[in-house]
């Protein structure tokens, strides 16, 4: 087993540590750095809990090792909020009702902020393709999709530069 | 799975490849005891569950300049490392490749699209992975690398009758995929029948036509995905429709031909009987589409 | 009781108070908590379904660096803890002995450094099996030359049988069969209703905090009902129970999969009583769904007289339960079967029969589970099903048999052939609402017309009868412990409260509702009153969330708690206004005297009288605590209409269109509510088309992992539209009557019904679920209807 130093961005912020070969790079996020909004929900890279974005790209965290995000910038849901603001993914899916257990919220969040800076004006079909990696076992994905379409138009609306992995805050 | 917290995978050493010339040097270094980790969306599930245990895992994700969508003298060059998603996002795929658009819109999800690649998909020869079928209905050819340098692998020849083993040497790595441009009268789409988002297909039919200025199929190609051992090429339902116009009588004669062809095993997605039938509705589906697509009826 | 509905607070789609931290990451879920010294623990499972254990030999685990400890069932049995009791009097291992009776079963349990350690250790233990022949066949079970499968208990139960169950009139129930054999019509189906599982995402799992030096043990742990564990592990494993605290943090989805007691928590907690640390067990995904509460497998047989009219007389259903190798069903315990005998539903039978066996196969224990109030969704499946025959037998369209044969309003409330009152209902105007919402009569043209161009079209009716809220002490217990519920309010001096009732949310929103209910008997803002529930060191005793119970039975111990603080303050008011308290009104968040509105005194006010100016003849404070035994269950109800279109080509089901009208009396948060039809529509989807766990005859299971079992993705799942009615409950203190099962309970058979529709016309009258492709392309196939 080789063991491998490595310098990782997490919502603009750098970590550094040693990690086996076989560390996952989720189980690094949540145990290792206590980041512990990133969630672990299955075991074959099916259920979208532990999805974060990896230099701007929507990731299963458990179907990565964390000696691959060396020198990489990531974000997860932690880095939503930013200089004590809610994003208006945060925003839509409290004023939508999106979540209920909560738990597949912060994943399903993330394919949401990746949607929208792919596509800032997504239609329903659109939007229920960008979260079909993420299941929900709680909502029934009609409120999400509603959360998901609000986001869209406060974030036109602002013309706010979506948050991407590196900008500023913790 | 007997025993194993959030399913651990085993040790194996970890060494990150930033050329070509190192990977494959690895590769020759290791053999056998060492696996390519590409978009790792197969490979680490199965570490995971210890199905597979390499002593090495050869990293190739730090190489650069392995990912592009090229079409340069009558062929499009894929770059191994490409992401499924860069193909949903490519306007040259989604115009003049829709047979390719339509599948990597079908691998997995969104998620794993991210970071899976075309390389991947072909080079791991699952049978229920998506490409390959693809690749063999387009002609494609395989560009492998290894210490004596590259060889071009038509598809054809890249997988043997059997899952995940193909004709790449321990010691190559698969850098690009070849496919023929398209010409005028060509058009293919590829069909994919899944219980549910991200599952393997119940049944896929890739299907890649070129009508002849009368109007006669010059060019036919009929892969079929998770219908037997390895990925299969429907020879017989291709040859039936070379030389005349394709119509619907031409189809359905195609499509019994490709039913023919598969081998699939009752499993829960199905009785083999109805993987069969299938085959058959979705191979007269991908040549109507693909029919329709060549004639710029879509 | 009289049912008094405030205007303030309920009804209003009040924005969830739980919500600020879950959309930030920083929910506290189990596999969050981390304690200083914490150790792992993993399971060595059974390959096998069947298969003595000749050796389990744990030297090289031992070797693993990291590795301190690997518990064994011999361990166990030294301390009386390889075996538990259930919550249905079976006992099941908790590592097993000499024997294994489940593929997936746990054998040995690891307890290392990190997770990584403790699963290289598990993979290291070598255990020895010699693998019996497997039964997986319910019907084999009982076949006399079956292996029996439970020796452990063969003094008490010499066959694999754990039961006969029956309720109803059997003669006279015949006696109507025959009478509609001869003059009426009878109608009989046999129905698969295969094991499911809940899979809420986040699985199950504990850490187990034992300090030597003060005693106390403290388990955070996954659980619907934090309080009956508490008093199990006392009873079960001998600690004091007043030394136990049991957390239930964030939950990420119960479903009922989080009720039971498993091995994996017993054994963190005797490791680290063992080891004097903090130990952590956390099961992945494949152990969730192969070894943990299942729901379903149900093979039934059900038969309906009925005159040539249709009017239904009785109802004659026999059952074949399988349970796995425990009958570990988490249900009432007067109740084996659960409330399976609401199957009369929403119609007026005269007479009925039920018979349930139960019998253990090689598989994983169970039973009652996937947010089915307690077996509400088997019996609902079965009747909806059985109407819809019905209709097609005496020629009669679903909807209108349906209307012909409802219990009408004047007869609430309502008992049931199979003895349930059922407290109120307007079945009518349920269905005629959702039939008006689709333009029923324009979809029966429009089938017709498809139809005659060859194309299928569906329509499926459910129009379901509830039965949530357990329950009456007298009847109903979890393990002995009656099924009340309770809650807690404390108001402060500066006027703002803090309530904790004996529930648990698992994403419910607790928080919330029940903050609404006490808002509105007490005229505060639901933001001034903060719900916590879940510890059982200050939570008043409850029997958790599941069957849809809290807002019946907790809901009303609030409604009832706030309505005490209320009286007090009543005679704080009145002593500071010097009136008598019958010259005082009320009016939300305010006493007056009578005709005097300017003089008066708000609930803040009262509040910090309470601790300041409190009158001499009373205690200081203001609290007051309920605990409420229901005097009845309560009955929700609805009517959903799913429209379907079937590809000929590849049997393919699409759901065009889904309404489902339901009916939860009174609405504390409309929001809420639909939030949680939503989500019990997709869990009433999921069984209806994609979900299943089977197993092949070597007892090797199909659907142990995500890839296998199909969970609905967002594009597989339907815009739900909802829409509903109101009768409340009279019974209920504020007539809620709860809402969480209710879309699971209905939603598969109206699917079920509309895919049978669309063939009825060429004599399908049934297909087992899940309805997958294939199925509906072989009856194609048979019917000769296949096309391209």
């Amino acid at each position: 087993m080789s063991t491998h130093h490595i310098s990782v961005t997490i919502n603009g912020t750098s970590y550094e540590g040693d990690v086996d070969s076989r560390t996952l790079l989720v189980h690094w996020i949540r145990d290792t750095l206590r980041l512990t909004g990133t969630h672990i929900g299955c075991d074959t890279t099916s259920c979208g809990a532990c999805t974060i974005l990896v230099d701007g790209k929507t990731t299963k965290s458990c179907t990565m090792f964390a000696v691959q995000a060396d020198g990489r910038q990531l974000m997860t849901v932690e880095g939503l909020e930013q200089n004590g603001k809610l994003h208006p993914l945060q925003e839509g899916f409290h004023e939508e009702h999106a979540l209920q257990c909560g738990y597949c919220t912060p994943g399903m969040m993330m394919s949401g902020l990746a949607l929208l800076q792919h596509n800032p004006s997504p239609t329903e079909h659109e939007i229920r393709v960008g979260i079909s990696g993420n299941l929900c076992r709680c909502t029934g994905y009609v409120n999400i999709v509603k959360a998901i379409q609000y986001a869209a138009e406060k974030m036109q609306a602002a013309e706010e530069v979506p948050v991407s992995a590196g900008q500023g805050g913790e | 799975m007997y025993g194993g917290d959030t399913l651990i995978p085993g040790s194996f050493d970890y060494l990150a490849a930033h050329s070509i010339n190192e990977a494959v040097a690895l590769l020759d270094q290791h053999g056998e005891d060492a696996k390519v980790l590409a978009g790792g969306q197969s490979l680490i599930p199965l570490l995971r569950f210890r199905l597979a245990s390499p002593a090495i895992l050869i990293d190739i994700n730090r190489i650069d300049g392995l990912d592009y969508l090229r079409e340069m003298n009558g062929t499009l060059h894929i770059g191994a490392l490409t992401r499924e998603s860069e193909l949903d996002n490519s306007s040259l795929i989604r115009e003049r490749y829709p047979i390719l658009f339509d599948t990597s819109a079908v691998v997995a999800d969104p998620v794993v699209r991210n970071w899976a690649t075309v390389g991947g998909n072909i080079a791991h020869a699952d049978p229920a992975n998506d490409h390959p079928a693809t690749m063999l209905a387009l002609g494609a050819r395989i560009v492998a690398v290894g210490p004596a340098g590259e060889r071009v692998i038509p598809i054809e020849e890249f997988f043997t009758d059997l899952p995940f083993e193909t004709t790449l040497h321990p010691n190559e790595l698969l850098t690009e995929i070849r496919v023929p441009a398209p010409v005028q009268g060509s058009g293919g789409a590829y069909v994919k029948l899944e219980r549910k988002v991200g599952d393997y297909a119940i049944a896929g039919v890739a299907a890649y036509i070129t009508l002849d200025t009368n109007g006669n199929v010059s060019y036919a190609g009929i892969g079929l995905t998770n219908v037997g051992q390895a990925p299969i090429k429907a020879r017989n339902a291709e040859q039936a429709l070379l030389g005349k116009p394709l119509n619907d009588a031409g189809i359905h004669q195609a499509a019994d031909l490709a039913a023919a062809a598969s081998q699939p095993i009752s499993d829960t997605r199905g009785p083999a009987e109805y993987k069969r039938d299938m085959v058959r509705t979705l191979t007269v589906r991908a040549l109507r589409k693909a029919l329709a697509r060549a004639t710029g009826g879509e | 009781m009289a049912t008094e509905v405030h205007a303030h607070g309920l009804g209003e789609a009040y924005k969830r108070k739980e919500d600020a931290r879950f959309i930030r990451g920083q929910g506290n879920y189990v596999d969050d908590v981390q304690l200083p010294g914490m150790l792992y623990g993993d399971i060595v499972r059974s390959p096998y379904a069947h298969a003595l254990i000749k050796n389990v030999d744990i030297s090289e685990a031992m070797k693993v660096p990291g590795v301190l400890a690997v518990i064994t069932g011999k361990d166990l049995d030294a301390a009386g803890l390889a075996w538990m009791p259930t919550l249905s009097a079976d006992t099941e291992a908790v590592l097993a002995l000499d024997r294994v009776h489940f593929q997936m079963q746990e054998v040995a349990f690891v307890v290392a450094t990190s997770r990584y350690a403790a699963a290289d250790g598990a993979a290291a233990v070598e255990v020895d099996y010699e693998p019996l022949q497997v039964v997986v066949d319910p019907k084999k079970a009982l076949e006399p030359d079956a292996p029996l499968l439970r020796p452990d208990k063969k003094d008490k139960q010499p066959t694999n049988q754990i039961y006969h169950w029956e309720t109803g009139e059997r003669e006279a129930t015949d006696a109507d069969f025959a009478e509609a054999a001869a003059n009426g019509v009878v109608v009989s189906q046999e129905m698969f209703i295969p094991r499911i599982h809940p899979a809420p995402i986040e699985t199950c799992g504990c850490v187990a905090d034992f300090h030597k030096a003060t005693g106390k043990l403290t388990v955070w742990i996954t659980s619907q009902a934090p309080h009956v564990v508490r008093t199990l592990f006392a009873i079960v494993a001998g600690l004091p129970e007043h030394r136990i605290r049991i957390i239930s943090p964030d939950i990420g989805g119960g479903f009922g999969n989080k009720v039971p007691i498993y091995p994996g928590y017993v054994c963190a907690v005797v490791a680290s009583i063992t080891t004097g640390k903090p130990v952590k067990w956390i099961e992945d995904r494949t152990e969730n769904l192969s070894s943990t509460g299942f729901g379903r497998d149900y093979h039934i047989k059900a038969e309906v007289a009925a005159d040539k009219d249709g009017n239904v007389q009785a109802l004659r259903v026999y059952t074949l339960a399988d349970h796995g190798a425990f009958d570990a069903a988490a249900q009432p315990t007067k109740f084996p079967a659960g409330l399976f005998h609401i199957c009369t539903g929403s119609y007026d039978f005269k007479n009925a029969f039920v018979e349930v066996d139960a019998v253990h196969t090689n598989k994983a224990p169970g039973g009652i589970a996937y947010r089915c109030s307690f077996r509400v969704t088997e019996a609902s499946y079965l009747i909806e099903r059985m109407m819809d025959s019905l209709a097609y037998k005496v020629g009669k369209d679903p909807a209108q048999l349906r209307l012909q044969n409802f219990i009408k309003p004047e007869a609430f409330p309502y008992r049931s052939a199979l003895n349930w009152t059922y407290d109120s209902g307007e079945y009518e105007a349920a269905l005629n609402l959702a039939m008006k919402n689709v333009d029923y009569e324009g979809l029966r043209r429009e089938q017709a017309e498809k139809r005659s161009r060859g194309e299928l079209m569906g329509i499926g009716i459910s129009s379901f009868t509830e039965i949530v809220g357990a329950g009456p002490g007298k009847h109903f217990d979890i393990a002995g412990i009656q099924m009340f519920d309770s809650c807690e309010i404390r108001v402060h001096p500066t006027g703002k409260a803090l309530a904790r009732i004996g529930v648990q949310t698992q994403g419910q929103g607790h928080e919330t509702t029940f903050a609404q209910i006490i808002a509105a008997e007490l005229g505060m803002s639901p933001d001034d009153i903060d719900v916590e529930h879940g510890d059982t060191d200050t939570a008043p005793y409850g029997l958790g969330t599941y069957a849809s119970r809290s807002t019946p039975v907790a809901g009303a111990a609030t409604a009832l708690a706030a309505r005490k603080v209320r009286d007090k303050a009543k005679k704080i008011a009145a002593y500071l206004l010097e009136v008598g308290e019958e010259d005082l009104e009320w009016e939300p968040g305010r006493f007056f005297v009578k005709g005097t509105p300017g003089k008066g005194k708000t609930i803040q006010e009262l509040a910090f009288a309470a601790y300041t100016n409190c009158p001499p003849y009373l205690e200081p404070g203001l609290e007051a605590v309920n605990y409420y035994d229901p005097p009845n269950l309560t009955y929700p109800f609805g009517s959903y209409i799913c429209v379907v279109d079937i590809d000929r080509g590849t049997g393919e089901v699409h759901i065009r269109r889904f309404m489902a009208v339901d009916d939860c009396g009174t609405i504390i948060n409309p929001m809420i509510v639909e939030g949680q039809i939503h989500g019990g529509l997709t869990q009433g989807l999921a069984p209806a088309m994609y979900e299943e766990i089977s197993f092949d005859e070597d007892g090797n299971i199909r659907g142990g992992n995500f890839q296998d079992y199909l969970i609905p993705t967002s594009m597989e799942t339907p815009h739900w539209e909802t829409d509903k009615t109101v009768t409340p409950s009279p019974h209920h203190p504020i007539g809620a009557k709860g809402v969480g099962e209710s879309p699971t309970v209905g939603a598969p058979q109206a699917i079920a019904n509309a895919v049978v529709d669309a063939l009825s016309h060429v004599g399908v009258r049934h297909i087992d679920i899940p309805i997958a492709p294939w199925k509906v392309w072989s009856i194609l196939k048979e019917k000769g209807l296949t096309s391209d």
